[in-house]
């Protein structure tokens, strides 16, 4: 039967794994595109500083890269090796997306890759370009595909239950790759790794400039990151993953559940800004709220309710009723085939197949269930509310303070204010920010997705592989061991890297000579850079 | 809904022979870069030499890595069977293997961040690991699929499997283990030949390809002897819904000592690859015998397509037959994604692949020519 220890391992496993992967991944998206831009600006100047930005950039970029190849390594296969049924239950439908991100995204990024950091002197200028370009594409291609397949366990559109196989198959493509959750979780997703990206660049130039070092290259790369992260943090939050919220049961109960909404409330709901959730009394205390605002963003209307917690719960009680009639007809079949009266039986429950299967948790047969165990299985489908709430809460805050940090780095930077005073300080001190944002928000997505791993369908613990405690603690301390180690090596060369800085290098064929503006606000004549 | 022009059939078979390429793919491409890791220490010894020996692939393995990634994506999609119960019972291989593999990305990057030779040692043997050990596990694995894997399926077909790492160091896995490391050694040998100067390093090179093309030769024809007089092979009892539902239940196999070689009995053309799994390797040692290069490459290569082509022409239509309960052993009638899911993934593949083989070959064409001492002292990309 179902172990649930090793479940719960499995998630701690996959949990750990995704995070630190996804620790570097937004780096990469972010950079990339920063490397581009700068690298264009080389390409139209003609100004030598600014391929010493894009290689110096580019060598970050490359350190970083790495650890995202090397974690990624595990990601791919991790869904074989750990959520085995998951890979049988939705393989035909989840795994397209998949291996379409290896044949057109991974080989796009790791075959230029490569020649982005050996080819500078076997490529022109606009070839260079093209190659970093591709690079950029790639690694954005990738976020797409595997965005496309988490979307779909999100909300697992375009497919159906086929009980002869006893896995979900796909009915049309063009829903899967149009599923409104997943798109808005690329924009989201991507625009956040841009943000990250801004960020790094914005607080290693503003550390430079407070030193006084390098500070050529790191006047324009402040500047590309104030620009580029504030197109990207308004992006981010005004893009954000709310459009998909009103969709299906299980995103209605994850909005509820980010707001601690238990009771519906009457259209347009108000937007709690604070509060204290209390899941055993299923209240939320000292409660602060903006009157009519999520019902706007979450609806886009006036009129429409957003449902809370507890009404969600009495809809998973009905579906898990009627999905008890889909079980049995799927049990008939595995004995009969041709059994007609069960197959029209299936046809006419099969969208709450995967409710009767949460019953699984507390009964081996859901045919038996009481309707006690209807009620637990029922209030499972709440997720943890309070870390629901607080996750999003610091996510949200945290886009929103980009938004103004970056509105306040562009205006600077437009203006060539590059004072060292408290702003540039506070500029190195957000590094760490965009970081534990990303890491709530993907913790937000993951935890208000359960009970589900491919939500309506299958719940999270049917999912896992057949293993044992030994095995799956053998390779979470292995893995925690190797990527421990790499992380503290990664983070002193990256170091390392900064200390040194840009190097300057020779003007090559075709380089305008060195021209600065100086003079902070006035930026009025232009003389020769001195040595720095 | 999407026109489809092929029957279920054809398509679990061109998705049969789609996954051959890829994995040959790998074998072809990354399977110089596990070689030339496998080599490293021995044939290099100074600081430089070593640098020439990374340098002939530091630009290209990450590219060849994906076809290894691409192999696992397209199982997942297409034989989700296959994916699902090999990756979670083969668990701990696959564990050693993926820690082996994350070795070589940081590897190649961060050996030349430092000068100390403590660091660059170090990194050195971590090189070495990222080559070895997978295609040791590679091989290992082969060789179990081969003869059969321990794992059991119930009416939902959750799968189980009843035996632990060790298990699979029986003799014919091992066989198969040693196979696949000789012939990436080759392989690796024979990348080299082409792509570094004349020199001590390439000397030491083509010595160890010697070693390793007669090593592949022998275990070939011990695995072959194995496999005919052993106690390996299945064999479908009945005849099987070739256009039915993907439910292994629904099909019935057997264990039969022997039956692995029958398919050359039944399609006599199929002789071709093990034909080439021998003479890759003979081409190969020829050509090291003579100090010609390029045959050294081609032969490594030939015997790469070879040894793949005849572990899975030998089994089909099975994948991952069952040691403990042989009915529900995987096949290419039993094991496949949806039709339409295969017809999909067709669709993109004729799209995309050529694509990926074009910018491929402009890369290798720009990186195009022998690594020398010179460049890898005077070049400040170089690793």
């Amino acid at each position: 039967m179902i172990d649930f220890a090793v479940v719960d391992m499995s998630r701690l496993q996959f949990a750990l794994t995704a995070m630190y992967h996804f620790l570097f991944v937004p780096l990469t998206l972010g950079l990339s595109f920063m490397l581009v831009i700068m690298e264009s600006i080389y390409v139209m100047t003609d100004k030598a500083v600014w391929r010493d930005a894009t290689r110096f950039w580019g060598k970050l970029f490359g350190i970083n890269f790495v650890v995202g190849v090397a974690t990624g390594i595990t990601m791919e296969f991790q869904f074989g090796t750990n959520w085995a049924y998951f890979s049988h239950a939705v393989g035909d439908v989840f795994g397209a997306p998949l291996a379409i991100e290896g044949l057109m995204a991974f080989f796009l990024e790791a075959t230029f890759v490569g020649l982005m950091f050996f080819g500078w002197d076997k490529l022109s200028k606009l070839g260079h370009l093209g190659v970093t370009f591709m690079v950029a594409i790639g690694t954005n291609f990738s976020a797409l595909w595997i965005l496309i397949a988490n979307g779909w366990m999100q909300n697992p559109v375009g497919s159906r239950f086929n009980p002869e196989t006893m896995r979900m198959e796909i009915t049309s493509i063009a829903d899967v790759l149009l599923n409104p959750v997943a798109q808005a979780k690329f924009v989201h997703t991507v625009s956040a790794g841009y943000v990250t990206g801004a960020v790094f660049v914005l607080a290693i130039s503003a550390w430079y400039l407070l030193k006084g070092r390098h500070v050529a290259v790191a006047r324009r790369s402040f500047t590309v990151a104030a620009s580029f992260g504030l197109a990207a943090a308004l992006s981010v939050v005004v893009l954000g993953d709310e459009s998909g919220y009103a969709l299906t049961d299980n995103q209605r109960m994850k909005l509820a559940s980010l707001e601690a909404m238990w009771d519906t409330q009457p259209a347009p709901a108000s937007l709690t800004l604070f509060g204290i959730p209390d899941v055993e009394a299923r209240e939320t205390h000292f409660e602060v709220s903006v009157p009519w605002v999520l019902g706007i963003i979450a609806t886009h209307s006036f009129d429409k309710p957003v449902r809370g917690i507890n009404d969600m719960v009495a809809t998973a009680a009905e579906r898990i009723r009627s999905g008890i009639f889909a079980y049995d007809a799927v049990e008939r079949l595995k004995i009969d085939r041709n059994d007609m009266a069960a197959r029209e039986r299936f046809e006419l429950h099969k969208a709450d197949y995967g409710y009767a299967l949460l019953l699984k948790r507390f009964i081996p047969d859901p045919r038996l269930a009481t309707g006690e165990d209807i009620y637990k299985a029922a209030m499972s489908t709440v997720p943890n509310v309070p870390a629901m709430f607080w996750f999003f809460r610091i996510m949200a805050g945290l886009g929103f303070f980009f938004i103004g940090f970056f509105a306040l780095a562009f205006w600077r930077a437009s203006r060539h204010n590059f004072e060292t005073g408290p702003f540039m300080k506070a500029a190195v001190l957000i590094l760490p920010l965009p970081f534990i944002a990303i890491q709530t928000g993907w913790l937000l997505a993951e935890i208000g997705r359960q009970p589900w791993v491919v939500e309506g369908s299958l719940p999270t613990f049917l999912a896992a592989s057949s293993l044992t405690i030994g095995q799956i603690w053998t390779t979470i301390i292995g893995f925690t061991l190797l990527y421990g180690t790499l992380a503290v090596i990664m983070v002193r060369l990256m170091l390392s890297t900064i200390a040194h800085g840009p190097e300057r290098s020779a003007p090559q064929r075709g380089d305008l000579p060195e021209l600065v503006p100086v003079g902070g606000r006035s930026a009025g004549g232009i003389i020769p850079l001195p040595a720095e | 809904m999407l026109p489809m022009f092929f029957e279920y059939e054809t398509l679990r078979l061109i998705w049969w022979l789609l996954i051959g390429v890829l994995l040959i793919g790998f074998a072809l491409t990354d399977g110089f870069d596990l070689g030339v890791g496998a080599l490293l220490p021995f044939i290099a010894r100074t600081d430089e030499e070593r640098r020439l020996v990374i340098n002939s692939i530091g630009a290209t393995w990450e590219g060849n890595q994906v076809w290894f990634i691409l192999g696992g994506g397209a199982i997942f999609a297409a034989w989700p069977f296959v994916y699902a119960i090999s990756f979670s019972g083969l668990y701990l291989a696959m564990f050693v293997v993926l820690c082996a593999l994350i070795l070589r990305p940081v590897g190649f990057k961060y050996r030349s961040k430092h000068k100390d030779p403590k660091w660059r040692a170090r990194w050195d043997w971590a090189l070495f690991i990222g080559g070895f050990v997978p295609a040791l596990v590679f091989g290992v694995a082969v060789g179990n699929v081969l003869a059969g894997v321990p794992f059991t399926l119930d009416s939902d077909l959750r799968s189980r499997w009843e035996g632990g790492l060790l298990d699979l160091f029986t003799p014919l896995p091992l066989v198969a283990g040693l196979l696949s490391v000789a012939m990436l050694v080759l392989h690796g040998a024979g990348w080299l030949s082409i792509k570094i100067e004349q020199g001590p390093v390439l000397v030491r090179a083509r010595r160890w390809g010697q070693g390793a093309a007669i090593a592949a030769i022998a275990l070939f024809a011990v695995g072959g002897l194995m496999l005919a007089y052993g106690d390996y092979g299945f064999r479908l009892v009945g005849t099987p819904d070739t256009n039915g539902p993907s439910n292994p239940l629904f099909t019935g196999a057997e264990a039969a000592p022997g039956a692995w070689l029958e398919n050359y009995g039944r399609y006599p053309w199929m002789l071709a690859a093990p034909v080439m799994g021998f003479a890759g390797p003979l081409v190969a040692l020829l050509g090291i015998v003579r100090r010609a290069d390029l045959p050294v490459f081609l032969g490594s290569s030939l015997a790469v397509i070879g040894t793949i082509g005849t572990a899975g022409l030998s089994m089909f239509p099975f994948m991952l037959p069952s040691s403990v309960q042989p009915a529900a052993s995987l096949t290419v009638w039993n094991a496949s994604s949806s039709a339409m899911t295969l017809w999909i993934m067709l669709i993109v593949t004729a799209i995309f692949l050529p694509l990926v083989l074009l910018y491929t070959a402009w890369v290798f064409r720009v990186l195009f020519g022998r690594i020398t001492t010179e460049q890898v002292r005077n070049n400040p990309d170089f690793y």
